[in-house]
């Protein structure tokens, strides 16, 4: 028999496991456009010979973000609720060699998994987190989520947030880890080149990506059209240079700020940690 | 081989090195905070990392990951700590990772008396979390104990690839003793079962041998394993077909069965011609045998049967151990956990003609022979 190689029907498949598809985001979901960008920087760095896509360990918690490691074609975790950078850092203590990511969302990320964050900022601990802020609790059904903004209606806080929500991003830029930014899927380019920057740094690095969720938080805030909800976004979007942490703002009715907002370069806590104990020879690189 | 003068969580620390730990990661708590201090230092001399996570539930889920990228990993913990956990653990159990748990018991519930012993986890310590699974769970009495069943634990864990716990208590772990080490050289190591296959076919949990246990791809080999703390199937993939749940959870649940014979571990104390028997573990076991002793000088046939893998319990020594008895006493700080293990195996092994006894001793320290004496009779039981 002759075997005919199959020609991939997109230029990511070998990225994904295609059998698992159509997956489960609903139309007008921002989810897809963010892991698509990540996988787009993988296969770039990859082909310019910059990264090793089996040593990507591909970690996500629990939630429709969560859902994408399950569609990947990396090494790869769908870990208890909020757990996923407590995972991805046993990853790293265990083998130096390999580049945990960290995909998730806002509920996993910074309300349950907020003390892992915290911490994992704090040290420079050697991983990337990308996470994804739709801010909602989209796949329980649009329940309160720690991002989602002051006085708009939940199905538990039926008569509007009284919360005021957490900025996750500039509560991380207080920790000064080595990378921080926040884009938007209204600015998909942006996503793209923040992502293949931040894979080849060492220490923590921070991404957050404001995401639309029409199907749920849309309805919640009559922006029920995807387009509609876009545009919406795209309105709060204002890209900054801070000078102070407080020029960042998370503020729905009128700016969310995005930009990168650190970019440098300090020994993550792999490398402190080996060569304090004269155990260098055992770090991998990247 | 070197001998030690150590107390137990020493001694686990040195057992954990001998089989092989590359990673450790912890959070403080009493009693065990020693045994995570003695690592800190002596860990990375042998190459090892050593990790301070910012809780317990870090530290579990830390361990998974670590793992699954190759390393033998562990923490130990005490009560609280060790609920924290449990979400984890059952984590660790569903997507099959070895690794090991050292549980000091110290006293319950809640925060109890950080510093005191206690017996009261050892239903949780065979189940922990929601959800159906079975772990292996081993108690050692001694120094030299705690030394051999950290390296039998860590062997447990990869035979049938789950979460071993190590249950010791705040007496025995601070108690000093001569303790044998012996180098990783001179110990039994057990290693993960590796792929046959190329890494197209692999499916990481997918067993086809009669042991249930699937190979086991690290990360980083190229073979793309998922561990799916969902429902899944052979691939990794998520499914809510009833039956693919059933093959799943069934063969988490009786591969540590399946296996029995290279795990379980007991031992008897002039069982073979006694009346009455006593049950016990950890410490309390330490005391009851004094007492049988004691007994034995009085003419009063006692015994003392020691299960030493709690879970898979050794039921075919503990049958034979109470062949000729009449009367069974299990000894324990809780209100009668151990106990309900025990009426469970005499129940399906259809023994009636028995008088079984709970001498649930609910105290923040451990008694001595005269004082488990002295509840006996306080009892009012007539047992010789």
């Amino acid at each position: 028999m002759v075997v005919v190689a199959q020609k991939p029907l997109h230029p990511l498949d070998e990225y994904l496991r295609t059998d698992r598809l159509p997956h489960i985001w609903c139309p007008g979901c921002g989810l897809g456009m963010i892991l698509q960008a990540f996988l787009w920087s993988v296969k770039e760095l990859y082909e310019r010979g910059k990264i090793d896509p089996d040593k990507v360990v591909f970690v996500t918690g629990i939630g429709c973000t969560g859902r994408a490691s399950g569609f990947v074609n990396f090494d790869s975790a769908h870990t208890p609720h909020g757990r996923a950078i407590a995972f991805a850092t046993g990853v790293k203590l265990a083998n130096p060699k390999l580049i945990p990511v960290v995909f998730s969302g806002d509920g996993d990320i910074a309300g349950i998994g907020g003390n892992h964050l915290l911490h994992a900022a704090r040290r420079n601990f050697d991983v990337l987190v990308i996470m994804a802020n739709n801010m909602t609790y989209a796949l329980t059904g649009g329940q309160l989520a720690p991002t989602t903004p002051f006085t708009v209606y939940s199905t538990t806080t039926p008569k509007g947030n009284p919360d005021q929500p957490l900025d996750a991003t500039k509560m991380v830029y207080a920790l000064k880890p080595n990378y921080v930014a926040r884009l938007s899927i209204t600015h998909p380019t942006l996503i793209r080149e923040s992502i293949k920057k931040a894979l080849l740094k060492r220490g923590f690095r921070w991404i957050e990506v404001l995401s639309t969720c029409s199907e749920i938080f849309g309805r919640h805030i009559n922006f029920r059209d995807p387009y509609e909800l876009y545009e919406r976004l795209k309105k709060v979007v204002k890209f900054r240079r801070p000078q102070s942490i407080d020029d960042i703002k998370y503020d729905w009715d009128n700016e969310i700020t995005c930009g990168t907002f650190i970019d440098k370069d300090d020994p993550g806590w792999m490398e402190t940690y080996m060569k304090m104990y004269g155990l260098e020879d055992k770090l991998g690189g990247l | 081989m070197r001998q030690e003068f150590l107390n137990s969580n020493q001694a686990v620390a040195e057992g954990a090195m001998s089989a092989g730990l590359n990673v450790y990661i912890g959070y403080p708590i009493t009693p065990s905070s020693d045994l995570f201090e003695y690592l800190s230092e002596k860990l990375p001399e042998r190459g090892g990392v050593v990790f301070q996570a910012e809780d317990e539930i870090a530290t579990i889920n830390a361990l998974v990951g670590a793992s699954l990228s190759g390393a033998r990993t562990m923490t130990a913990t005490s009560g609280p700590g060790f609920s924290l956990m449990a979400e984890g653990v059952g984590f660790a159990a569903m997507v099959e990772a070895p690794l090991l748990i050292v549980n000091v018991m110290r006293t319950g519930p809640s925060t109890g008396i950080a510093t005191q012993i206690g017996q009261g986890d050892i239903i949780q310590s065979r189940w922990s979390s929601h959800g159906p699974y079975n772990l292996v769970v081993y108690a050692p009495a001694s120094a030299q104990e705690a030394f051999d069943y950290t390296v039998r634990a860590f062997n447990a864990a990869y035979i049938v690839r789950t979460p071993a716990v190590l249950l010791s208590d705040a007496v025995l772990a601070h108690t000093r003793e001569r303790v044998t080490v012996r180098e990783s050289h001179e110990v039994e190591i057990v290693d993960r079962k590796k792929p046959a296959e190329p890494p197209s076919e692999y499916k990481p949990y997918r067993s086809d041998s009669s042991d249930m246990v699937p190979s086991f791809a690290y990360y980083g080999e190229g073979y793309h394993p998922i561990a799916e703390s969902l429902s899944h199937d052979e691939r990794g993939y998520y499914k809510t077909d009833p039956r693919i749940y059933r093959n799943l959870v069934e063969r988490l649940v009786h591969k540590v069965e399946r296996n029995k014979a290279k795990l379980v571990e007991s031992r008897s104390y002039y069982t073979d011609d006694a009346d009455i028997v006593f049950v016990a573990i950890g410490s309390m076991a330490r005391s009851v045998l004094a007492l049988v002793r004691d007994l034995r000088a009085d003419g009063v046939k006692a015994g003392l049967f020691r299960p030493i893998s709690v879970w898979p319990f050794d039921d075919e020594s503990f049958v034979s151990s109470i062949s000729g008895a009449k009367s069974i006493v299990v000894v324990e700080l809780n209100q009668g956990q151990l106990y309900e293990i025990v009426k469970s195996v005499l129940w399906e092994r259809g023994i009636k003609d028995m008088s079984l006894h709970k001498l649930d001793m609910i105290l923040p320290e451990l008694p001595g022979p005269d004082e488990i004496l002295e509840e006996i009779n306080s009892r009012g039981w007539r047992l010789w």
